[in-house]
C-alpha cells in the first residue's frame, strides 16, 4: 500500500501518472529514471508491499555529498504538484506467486486517487517481432476506452502505430486475434484489467532485445515528451534533454583489470 | 537470436520470465487452487517466542514487545561476531526462533534449535537489558519469504513497538556483488560499507555504500519496514571474498563498535571472546586429507 514520506499524504486527484513495467530490457523502468533525474522530482511516497522483492540502496539521483545517503526503496512514488504529474518507479521483480495481487494492488491504487490519466511504459521481445512490426518504428501503444475518450487520436497524430493484433493460433487462418507481449511482463494483463475497470490507461512500448537498452529507454522518453511535454527541448539532440542518473553508472559490472591488457 | 550455427535460441529476460504463468490460473480447479493455498501455508514464516517471554504480550496493552535495540546479524560471519563479542558475556539467554521452509532451508522449528551450527534463526535477550534483542540468522530466507520474515503482523518487526526503537542489522555479503570502477581484486577485502534510513541521526562507523550498488535479502526487506515506519536503523554490510567463517571477516565488524548501539553491548577483546572466535573458525575449516 501507499506510505507517505511526510504525514500527510499528497493528493494526487486530476495528475498524470507515469509508470514502468517491469519487462524486457528493463526499458520502461530506464525511461522513468530518466524522468525523474531530469525534473529532480521529489520522493512523496512509498509502495510498501510484500508482492516486490526487496531491495535498497543509496540515493539513485544524488546530486551532491549531501543527499547522495538517503535511502531509496524497492517501490517509491515521485510528485511535482505544480505539473501534475507523479511518477511511479519500480525497482525490482514481483514474486512469483503475486503478479495477480500486484496488478490489483496498483490498480485500486490508480482508482483511489483519481488520476486523470495513467501511462504504462512497457518493451516486448523484439525476436518475437512479426513481418509487420519487423520494419519501421519499433514503437507502439495501446489505449483503453476511457483514454480514447479524453485524448482522442494524440497518439496516431504522433505517427504511433496501434500494437498489433496475433493470431491465437499462428499459421490458421480465421483464428481469433489476441494480444500478444512476450516479455512485457505484467504489461498486457494489466491493461485488459484496466480496460474492464475503465481506467483511463496508455500503454506505449517498444520492441527491445536484452543488452544496452540505453538507447531504447530514450527512443521511449523522447517520444512520451513529444506527446506530453514535460521536458523542454533544447538543441537538435533529443537525448541531450536528459539528465543521466547516477545509478546508470557500471551498468555492465565494475572496472576491467588491467592485466588483460 | 541466432546462435553462430542458425539455430534459434530463446534468451532468458532479466527482467521478466517467458512462460505467462498466469494463463494457467483460468484453466486452475479446486484442487490446483487447493495445493496452492497447501504451499503457500508450507511456506509461512513462524516466530515462536519461549512461554516466559511470550508472556510479555499478554501483558502489554498492545501486544507488542518494548524494545528499544534490536540487533540483526545475517550470515555466519556477522552472527560469529556477535557470538565472540556480545553473547560471550553476560547472561543471554534464547528467547525465541523462527521457523521456515524453502528449496534451501529444510529446518523447522524442533532441528533449528538442537542442531547448533545448522543454518537457523534464533533470538536472544539478557536479564540485565530486557530491552535489547539480537538476532542471529544465518539459514536461507527465499525471495517471497523476506517481506513476511520482517514485517509480517507477528513477526519479527510486526510484534516490536515502534515508537523508541533502533535497529542495527549486520550482514555479510560476497565481494562478487560489490560494483566499483576500480577492478574488485585490486580492492582490500574485506570492507565494510554502510546504508541508513532517514531518522538514523548518528554518524557512521564506515564509509556509505556507493551507487549503483544495491541491497538484497533480510537486510533489505528489514531496511525498507523501517524507512517505510520512519524508524532509525541502520545496515553494516561486510564484502569479503571468504564464503566460510573467517576470523578476517568477523574482526572487520570491530569497526561498528563506535556505533552506539553496539558499544553498549560488545566488550571488545577479551580472552574468552579470542577463545570463541578461534573455536568458531576451527570448527568450520575442512580438513584436508588427501595430501597431509
Amino acid at each position: 500500500m501507499f506510505v507517505p514520506v511526510e504525514n500527510a499524504s499528497p493528493t494526487f486527484k486530476d495528475s498524470i501518472l507515469i509508470m514502468p513495467a517491469v519487462s524486457v530490457g528493463n526499458v520502461g523502468q530506464l525511461a522513468v529514471d530518466l524522468l525523474i533525474s531530469t525534473l529532480n522530482m521529489p520522493c512523496v511516497g512509498y509502495i510498501h508491499t510484500d508482492c516486490l522483492i526487496p531491495m535498497v540502496g543509496n540515493h539513485p539521483y544524488a546530486t551532491s555529498e549531501e543527499n547522495s545517503s538517503e535511502l531509496s526503496t524497492n517501490a517509491e512514488v515521485y510528485f511535482l504538484p505544480e505539473k501534475k504529474l507523479a511518477v511511479l518507479q519500480i525497482r525490482s521483480p514481483t514474486v512469483k506467486s503475486k503478479t495477480r495481487q500486484f496488478r490489483h494492488l496498483i490498480l485500486s491504487w490508480i482508482k483511489s486517487n483519481q488520476f486523470s490519466r495513467s501511462i504504462l511504459l512497457s518493451s516486448s521481445h523484439a525476436y518475437q517481432c512479426d513481418d509487420r512490426q519487423l520494419s519501421g518504428s519499433p514503437l507502439r501503444y495501446l489505449q483503453t476506452l476511457e483514454m480514447k475518450n479524453i485524448i482522442g487520436d494524440e497518439l496516431q497524430k504522433l505517427d504511433l502505430k496501434e500494437l498489433e493484433t496475433t493470431p491465437a493460433f499462428p499459421g490458421i487462418s480465421e483464428t481469433e486475434q489476441r494480444l500478444w507481449i512476450p516479455g512485457g511482463g505484467i504489461t498486457k494483463r494489466f491493461f485488459t484489467e484496466c480496460s474492464s475497470e475503465h481506467i483511463p490507461l496508455a500503454v506505449l512500448l517498444i520492441f527491445c532485445s536484452e543488452g544496452d537498452n540505453i538507447p531504447e529507454a530514450f527512443t521511449l522518453i523522447n517520444f512520451l515528451n513529444r506527446w506530453l511535454h514535460l521536458v523542454e527541448t533544447t538543441g537538435a539532440v533529443e537525448s541531450h534533454n536528459w539528465k543521466i542518473p547516477c545509478s546508470w553508472k557500471l551498468l555492465f559490472g565494475s572496472g576491467i583489470p588491467p592485466a588483460i591488457f | 537470436m541466432a546462435t553462430f550455427f542458425g539455430e534459434t535460441v530463446i534468451l532468458s529476460s532479466r527482467a521478466v520470465d517467458e512462460e505467462d504463468e498466469e494463463e494457467e490460473v483460468e484453466d486452475e480447479n479446486e484442487e490446483d487452487r487447493e495445493i496452492k493455498r497447501e504451499l503457500e501455508k508450507k511456506r509461512e514464516v513462524h516466530l515462536h517466542w519461549n512461554a516466559d517471554f511470550s508472556r510479555q504480550f499478554e501483558t502489554s496493552s498492545d501486544k507488542t514487545l518494548q524494545i528499544s535495540e534490536l540487533i540483526i546479524a545475517v550470515g555466519y560471519n556477522a552472527s560469529g561476531f556477535l557470538s565472540a563479542f556480545a553473547l560471550s558475556s553476560g547472561k543471554w539467554e534464547t528467547v525465541g526462533n523462527i521457523s521456515l521452509w524453502n528449496e534451501k532451508s529444510r529446518f523447522t522449528r524442533e532441528t533449528s534449535l538442537e542442531h547448533p551450527g545448522e543454518p537457523s534463526c534464533i533470538f536472544y535477550r539478557k536479564d540485565e537489558n530486557p530491552e535489547v534483542l539480537i538476532c542471529q540468522c544465518t539459514c536461507y530466507v527465499a525471495e517471497d519469504q523476506l517481506f513476511q520474515w520482517a514485517a509480517k503482523e507477528r513477526n519479527v518487526l510486526g510484534c516490536i513497538e515502534k515508537r523508541s526503537l533502533k535497529v542495527t542489522i549486520l550482514s555479510d555479503c560476497p565481494v562478487a556483488n560489490y560494483r566499483s570502477p576500480e577492478y574488485i581484486s585490486a580492492i582490500p577485502v574485506p570492507f565494510l560499507k554502510a546504508l541508513k534510513t532517514r531518522t538514523y541521526n548518528e554518524n557512521l562507523c564506515c564509509s556509505p555504500l556507493e551507487q549503483p550498488n544495491v541491497v538484497s535479502g533480510i537486510p533489505a526487506a528489514v531496511l525498507s519496514y523501517c524507512q517505510v515506519h520512519q524508524i532509525p536503523a541502520v545496515l553494516y554490510q561486510c564484502y569479503t571474498d571468504v564464503v566460510k567463517l573467517d576470523s578476517v571477516t568477523i574482526e572487520t565488524y570491530k569497526s561498528t563498535l563506535s556505533c552506539s548501539s553496539l558499544r553498549k553491548l560488545i566488550k571488545p577483546c577479551t580472552a574468552l571472546s579470542t577463545e570463541i572466535l578461534k573455536k568458531l573458525t576451527e570448527d568450520n575449516e575442512t580438513q584436508s586429507n588427501l595430501y597431509t
